[in-house]
């Protein structure tokens, strides 16, 4: 264990990842010269050099269908995308062909391949920066998504999805670079664990990524309200451990589930639903919802803070349960 | 029309002439049994068929090797059967059966084959040229003298993906043979109804890639064509882009009423018909006679014979196994 940043704890797991797999490399738009556009490889260029730390064009179809071929062709790509904004315009290969080939090919190919990008708002960046589409991720069986939110978790995820031997997505909550926190103790992570992050006995909070701070937050200003919450990071949208959530919700009777991508369509109503499915008798009041508002993310401060989740509007949400 | 001496054929020019000849007739007979079948409803889906374009597939696949990949479309049949794919496996796939070389999960479109390092057909236009320039980057890294041979219609150069991959291919030199087989039309759409400059090759010259264009219905242009190209890709030397001119007899698909395109036009490109063209100069050769592509035609249809009665007798996949091979297992 050290404490390092969330960025940091990036780039370790990847340089653990360059120096003990030859397969491994990085690729994406300014991860080499530029250090990355948050600074998250920087270095790693003069370490491994330009063979394996690749700039590539501004080509995110391209370069992400790349990764798919190399990883077809015996490599285990990580390819960066900067922000999940962009990504869209690799969408057809990460959802017409990295998901689907294991399965069309009858299970001849699979693609064992890492994408990550940085997601989400609360930097003042407006419409086309901010966005939290990870759930339309999660949604395309084939790939799996994970979401890490804490240090330790941006280490051992990264490092678990090297193991996966198909393509893995995962989130950076962009707020989170700079977050200092202690890392994994080297125990390998397995992807498709939610983790609970507190123990309470009144109510769930399942929340991940970017959101996770703010929602325990919220618990903490619940406890002093008098109210027990328990807080799950879900840490994987695919698979979601449905165990771990349910197990919860029979414990205290009440869920609000918090994320910052839209309300409808989104993934907290996945969640819901699941929860309806599994634990539905064991519910005490309506499971309850805090996701962003239905904007395009606005710029202005106010604006854009009030389009996200607060710790302030979930411990209205939990209050509303009783 | 001349036969191409290599080392390989030297001495054995009737031979191979024989071979190439063969292998078209495989595909055209396999197509025409495929559009049958599906009139039977024995095939179902989308069929899209290489009736006319034989020249390309059987030409170009005689300058790979085993080690190199390729990289098809959903128009693919006629690429398995020349890459080796063995016909029964093909038609076992379009019945959808467990045998088929995907197990039934890909049908017409997603032929797989890794054994033949046959990635696929992509039936997202210009979907797979990405991939193709993996896994070229992947044979780079891993220094092996492979060639990945990549096969797109003429449609997929008005894609972004298209101009991104030639772009990628190019700066980072790798080991991609490009092979856009220009059938004049995507779907409805002819190729000046599409595009500002119809002259392709220009296009990949102007990303610094060496291009040539090639009468694609003549089997000894491609295959002297694909063997220079793919030794200057052997060596190093980046990509090369080959522009193969062709026509497809068939409509796109099985569905089509060709409102697009006259009947004389079909006709005068049914005049360069490369299989015709091609057992018409092995006759002046002195190469083929009646009785010798009898001999052709009767083995072929043994073949198609065989890959029908495979595919007729091939067991379902078991529903229970429908969500199989959607994840791997993860090493331990
Ligand atoms: C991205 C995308 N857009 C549209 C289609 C529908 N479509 C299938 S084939 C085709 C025509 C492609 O023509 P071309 O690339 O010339 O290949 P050909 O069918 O002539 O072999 C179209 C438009 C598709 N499959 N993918």
């Amino acid at each position: 264990m050290a404490k390092m940043t969330y960025r940091e704890a990036v780039r370790s797991a990847m340089r653990d990842a360059l120096r003990a797999d030859p397969r491994v490399f990085l690729m994406g738009e300014d991860v080499g010269k530029y250090g990355g556009a948050f600074g998250v490889s920087h270095g790693l260029l003069e370490e491994f050099g330009p063979t394996r730390i690749r700039d590539t064009p501004l080509s995110e179809s391209t370069f992400v269908g790349a990764g798919i071929g190399a990883a077809l062709g015996g490599m285990r790509p990580i390819v960066e995308v900067m922000t999940i904004n962009f990504s869209l315009l690799a969408l057809d290969q990460i959802v017409n062909n990295a998901a689907t080939l294991r399965h069309m090919s009858g299970g001849q190919f699979g693609v064992p391949l890492l994408v990550r990008m940085a997601t989400g708002g609360g930097r003042q960046l407006a419409a086309q920066h901010s966005h939290s589409l990870e759930g339309w991720y999660a949604h395309i069986p084939g790939i799996k998504v994970v979401t890490p939110a804490t240090v330790a978790d941006a280490r051992g995820l990264l490092l678990a999805a090297l193991k996966e031997p198909d393509p893995v997505l995962m989130f950076e909550h962009a707020t989170l670079y700079p977050l200092e926190g202690e890392s994994e103790d080297g125990t390998p992570m397995e992807i498709g664990r939610a983790a609970l992050r507190r123990r309470g006995k009144d109510v769930s909070l399942i929340a991940y990524g970017g959101a996770l701070g703010k929602t325990e937050r919220a618990a903490a200003q619940l406890a002093e309200l008098g109210v027990d919450a328990e807080v799950i990071d879900l840490r994987s949208l695919r698979p979601l451990d449905t165990e771990m959530i349910l197990a919860s919700v029979a414990r205290t009777h009440r869920a609000v589930i918090v994320e910052e991508a839209w309300k409808t369509g989104g993934f907290a109503a996945e969640v819901s639903a699941c929860i309806m499915e599994g634990a539905f008798d064991a519910l005490d009041a309506p499971v309850a919802r805090v996701c962003g508002a239905e904007v395009p993310m606005p710029y202005a401060q106010a604006l854009e803070q009030a389009a996200l989740p607060q710790p302030e509007t979930i411990v209205k949400a939990v209050q509303g349960l009783f | 029309m001349s036969i191409h001496k290599t080392a390989a054929t030297a001495g054995n020019e009737r031979e191979h002439a024989l071979a190439l000849l063969r292998q078209m007739l495989l595909i055209r007979r396999f197509e025409e049994k495929a559009a049958e079948l599906y009139s039977a409803g024995k095939i179902r889906g989308f069929l899209h068929l290489y009736i006319g374009e034989e020249a390309i597939a059987v030409g170009a696949m005689q300058a790979l090797a085993v080690e190199d990949a390729v990289v098809a479309t959903y128009r693919e049949h006629g690429q398995a059967l020349a890459r080796g794919v063995p016909a029964g496996k093909i038609m076992s796939e379009m019945y959808g059966k467990a045998n088929g070389c995907s197990r039934g999960r890909g049908g017409s479109m997603h032929m797989f084959d890794a054994g033949r390092r046959f990635y696929g057909g992509y039936a997202i236009v210009a979907g797979g040229l990405p991939v193709a320039v993996g896994l070229a980057l992947a044979d780079k890294m891993q220094e092996r003298p492979a060639v990945t041979a990549c096969f797109f219609g003429e449609g997929a150069v008005a894609e972004g993906e298209f101009h991104e991959s030639l772009n990628l291919a190019a700066l980072w030199r790798l080991p991609v043979l490009f092979l856009c087989e220009n059938n004049l039309y995507a779907m409805g759409t002819a190729l000046a109804r599409s595009e500002s400059q119809t002259d392709i090759h220009l296009k990949a010259q102007n990303y610094n890639i060496p291009a040539e264009a090639v009468d694609g219905m003549d089997v000894l242009a491609v295959e002297s064509a694909t063997q220079r190209a793919v030794a200057q890709v052997r060596r190093g030397d980046g990509p090369y882009f080959l522009e193969l001119r062709t026509y497809r007899y068939r409509a796109h698909s099985m569905s089509d009423p060709e409102l697009y395109r006259s009947k004389e036009e079909v006709a005068q490109w049914r005049g360069r018909d490369p299989i015709s063209l091609f057992d018409a100069y092995l006759r002046t050769q002195g190469m083929l006679d009646d009785a010798e592509l009898q001999t052709l035609e009767t083995g072929v249809a043994n073949d198609i014979d065989w890959a029908v009665a495979e595919a007729e007798k091939g067991g379902c996949e078991p529903v229970s196994d429908l969500a199989r091979d959607v994840y791997g297992s993860v090493a331990t």
